[in-house]
């Protein structure tokens, strides 16, 4: 049983090889990185929709992505069910493309912020969250501009458990102080109603290695292994 | 016989989403520099589409459906006005 993720690589995209890296090198699963309009669901498991500042985020960050032809293949995998992770800038896209409820403004700073923060685990039955503990707090770096989760729809994002993270302080307490961008209720990632879709601002790839976390952390492995774990048993 | 059209439109955050644009305009340089009779300032996006059209009505129509199908405003966030429409 062999397993295909596709990271989709669209002009201005970053972290493209990051994602690669972690998945062909710490988590060891085949990974293609894919240019936007050549990619086809029907030959992956499941896909990661980088960072970046795709298009040069003109008009507003990820809107142009939408409309990739990507993104209509990305949609049928949404309705098979396989797993999908759009990561700060593909966190913007998936929310443009209407694959996740929301929408991600100008951070309330007006700066881009780029530093090691910590997030809250609220649901651990998503695709990408199940190797996680509810209320587990996850060393994760962000780096962005345009982060603050905006919703008219709280209630029912609540009620259905969508808040898959919040930003925190290290004893999980959500403060104003650990809300990098002002973004709603602290709210820092979100899922579909089906919870194989996750899009969230903080860069789990760039945190799975323990080199490369101040505090000598893997926590960005979790997804991973999450998501891998996920389509191993969608598939047996 | 078609002629051409210019729209110009706005886009601008809804009343519940903030606009730190707005606020910081507002707060950081108007009631320093003594306008505090600015009770609120709201930033927005500019746009100005040329085409061609039949009439001003369909220029209209043109444009709205346009804004609408491919999202140029998020309708999570923003509304948008339409400022003018001249024949060029």
């Amino acid at each position: 049983m062999s397993i295909k993720i596709a990271v989709i690589q669209f002009p201005g995209a970053n972290c493209d090889l990051d994602a690669v890296h972690v998945l062909n090198s710490v988590i060891n699963v085949e990974v293609n990185l894919i240019w936007h309009n050549h990619f086809k669901a029907s030959h992956y498991d499941g896909v990661i929709l980088p960072g970046g500042f795709t298009f040069g985020d003109y008009l507003r960050a990820g809107i142009i992505a939408a409309h990739s032809p990507a993104l209509d293949e990305a949609r049928k995998m949404l309705k098979d069910g396989k797993p999908i992770i759009g990561i700060c800038n593909g966190f913007q896209i998936l929310a443009e493309a209407e694959f996740l409820p929301g929408a991600l403004l100008k951070n309330e700073s007006l700066k881009f912020v780029c530093k090691w923060i910590k997030i809250k685990v609220e649901n651990n039955k998503t695709a990408f969250t199940t190797k996680m503990n509810k209320g587990d707090i996850l060393n994760i770096p962000v780096a962005h501009g345009e982060g603050r989760f905006f919703t008219d729809n709280l209630k029912e994002l609540t009620e259905n458990e969508q808040i898959v993270f919040r930003y925190s302080n290290e004893n999980g307490d959500i403060t104003s102080e650990s809300n990098p961008n002002g973004s709603m209720e602290n709210i820092a990632g979100v899922c579909n109603l089906e919870q194989n879709c996750l899009g969230l601002m903080p860069h789990p790839e760039r945190a799975s290695e323990a080199i490369l976390s101040p505090y000598g952390t893997t926590h960005g492995k979790l997804f991973f292994e999450s998501m891998v774990d996920f389509i191993k048993r969608r598939i047996s | 016989m078609a002629s051409e059209y210019i729209v110009e439109i706005v886009l601008e955050n809804k009343p519940a989403a903030r606009d730190p644009v707005g606020e910081t305009i507002k707060r950081d340089l108007l009631a320093k520099k003594g306008y505090d009779m600015v009770s609120n300032v709201r930033s927005g996006q500019y746009l100005r589409f040329y085409l061609e059209a039949e009439s001003e009505q369909k220029a209209q129509a043109i444009v709205e459906d346009l804004l609408n199908k491919l999202r140029i405003f998020n309708p999570v966030t923003q509304n948008f006005k339409i400022l003018s429409l001249t024949k060029n």
